[in-house]
């Protein structure tokens, strides 16, 4: 704890995140440089910084067990390696789904990409973090870019009432998480997670339990489950269909990430506490996620409450409280992030001039207008209501594996109730691509490198549904028995 | 003599009036980001009496952090709220229900 020497070989495992704080300030001068007649170099050099952040995280990757630096500030474990190339590669194929629509909306700009690479900073910093400073600063840093990326085109009112809404609501997370912390600080006398850990068994006292109530909340929050769900439907649908994407997906993993370092880290003696709570969020999350997806005319809107619901599956995962249920909730996090991607590439491949593509009715006979666009977006829903032999099937059965493993029935019972009545609003809008009449929409645009990406991207959900084990045992090796 | 009690009770009133403010005022965005910053303090407030009765740095060490963050948070909130008052001519808190569903 006292050591002072200082070598370089302590701070290489937190190269990373080094790496893309340089990175975010070369974007920075490039983009005034370069970028500002031709965003595209932008977007290009933003791309290659991000592929260079995954060879530098595989590079420095070589831990074995999980070791503390920056005096037990800083995990530097295989799950957050993990975590870190998950989220710099779905980051990359986000913003290249991007590029092109911004471009024709007239709001290709740099800071686009600036706001992004700092968001993957905050998920980086989350994944790593051993202290609940730490936990406070990725947040914060994942939270603040996000607010100014939902409002950052500016000419467009909605957008900036969803930021406003998103910021206020994400500040009262941010400030219940902190209220938490600060009580669990006065009843252990640490912010270390480690020491957490150890100091935090038996009979939690009522300060404890209070602090613990707020750092659940504020989790719930960040997550999106109800009955803290408010601000998701209305930042799905009224930011630039990009930075939805951008929320939807890569900080899933830094939410996932929040929860377990905060819980099955930190708290891992109180148990028994946290699991009942998370147990509550989730059974809720599941129900109304699913039953009001059903009444939602816009895809944007239904995707918000598809994400409510499976954050429940997610949260579900952390209540048996093993290292089983974590593994699954990892593999349901990795699967659901990797086929939300996919979605949303869809709808931005189908937007036009003054054309968003978000209406469910817009869908109809896409079939016609544009098979192989349909055909991807059928895999990418079969996914994600869980029909085999995609790999949400996969990701929903481990699940409900881990739930009756722990003793949970009825969990998986309600659980697998709502998955059936979910798959309802998956399968219309599959319905309305292939079996209504077109309307008079526009035809295909041809956009060949951008499609191709999609269908690698349907594909992936596929074949690692083909293969279930592969990346579950990924998932098993970084989060150990 | 001042207890670890009584600074817990005023932390606490702090976090239910600013929490309170967030959810009952309906005029103002201004009013919300005033709000805001209160909730950060009553945290900031049980940190300090935490790290000043246990004995301990670490607690008062946060609430820099924390005080930083804030300041960043309210620039960004204000940034956003101009944005909104250009496009929308108004600042009032029940104004923003163009978003339902």
């Amino acid at each position: 704890m006292t050591d002072t020497t200082f070598s370089l070989a302590q701070i290489l495992p937190a190269m990373p995140e080094i790496y893309l704080t340089a990175a975010v300030c070369a974007l920075l001068l490039f983009d005034v440089f370069f970028g500002l007649k031709a965003p595209g170099r932008t977007a290009s050099f933003t791309l290659f910084l991000l592929l260079g952040g995954a060879l530098v995280t595989l590079v420095t990757a070589d831990v074995q067990v999980a070791h503390l630096l920056f005096s037990g500030m800083y995990i530097a474990d295989n799950l957050a390696t993990l975590l870190k190339l998950a989220a710099f590669l779905f980051v990359a194929v986000a913003l290249y789904y991007s590029g092109d629509y911004l471009n024709r909306r007239r709001i290709h700009k740099g800071e686009y990409y600036v706001l992004s690479l700092t968001a993957l900073l905050g998920i980086l910093v989350l994944a790593s973090a051993g202290n609940l400073i730490t936990v406070y600063i990725g947040v914060e840093l994942l939270s603040l870019s996000l607010y100014a990326l939902v409002a950052f085109d500016r000419d467009n009112g909605v957008a900036a009432e969803a930021a406003m809404k998103y910021f206020v609501l994400g500040a009262i997370a941010s400030g219940t998480l902190l209220y938490g912390m600060s009580l669990v600080y006065g009843m252990t006398g640490s912010l270390s997670l480690d020491i957490l850990s150890s100091a935090l068994s038996g009979e939690p006292s009522l300060g404890l339990l209070l602090g613990l109530t707020f750092i659940v909340v504020a989790i719930g929050f960040k997550f999106g489950a109800v009955p803290f769900h408010m601000w998701v439907p209305d930042v799905y649908q009224g930011a630039p269909t990009p930075v939805t994407m951008l929320v939807a997906t890569a900080p899933k993993l830094a939410s996932f990430a929040l929860a377990f370092r905060l819980l099955a880290e930190g708290m891992a003696g109180q148990v028994a506490a946290w699991s009942q709570m998370l147990s509550v969020l989730a059974v809720v999350s599941i129900v109304l996620g699913n039953i009001v997806a059903i009444a939602q005319t816009n895809l944007r809107r239904m995707l918000a409450y598809s994400a409510i619901s499976n954050v429940g599956f997610i949260l579900l995962g952390f209540v048996s409280g093993t290292a089983d249920g974590y593994q699954a909730a990892l593999y349901f996090t990795l699967v659901y992030v990797l086929t939300t991607l996919g979605s949303f590439g869809v709808i931005l491949l189908a937007a036009r001039d003054g054309f968003e593509a978000d209406e469910i009715e817009q869908y109809k006979g896409l079939s016609k207008r544009d098979p192989l666009l349909a055909l991807v977006m059928a895999a990418l829903m079969f996914s994600t209501a869980g029909v085999p032999p995609f790999v949400g099937f996969w990701a929903k059965l481990r699940v409900l594996e881990s739930l009756i493993h722990g003793g949970h029935l009825w969990l998986a019972g309600i659980a697998v109730l709502m998955s059936v009545i979910g798959a309802f609003y998956y399968l219309r809008l599959v319905w309305m691509m292939y079996f209504e009449a077109p309307g008079d929409l526009p035809g295909k645009l041809t956009r060949a490198p951008i499609r191709l990406m999609v269908v690698v991207n349907a594909f992936a959900a596929l074949a690692l549904g083909l293969m279930p084990d592969a990346l579950l045992d990924v998932c098993r090796s970084v989060i150990p028995l | 003599m001042i207890t670890l009690q009584h600074m817990m009770v005023l932390s606490g009133l702090l976090f239910a009036l600013s929490v309170a403010g967030i959810f009952i005022n309906r005029k103002n965005v201004i009013l919300l980001l005033m709000c805001i910053e209160l909730l950060l303090l009553s945290a900031n407030f049980n940190f300090v009496a935490f790290s000043r009765f246990l004995g301990n740095l670490e607690g008062q060490v946060f609430v820099f952090f924390i005080l930083t963050v804030a300041a960043a948070e309210s620039a960004i909130g204000l940034a956003i709220l101009v944005v909104l008052f250009r496009e929308r001519r108004t600042i009032a808190v029940e104004d923003l229900n163009s978003l339902k569903g």
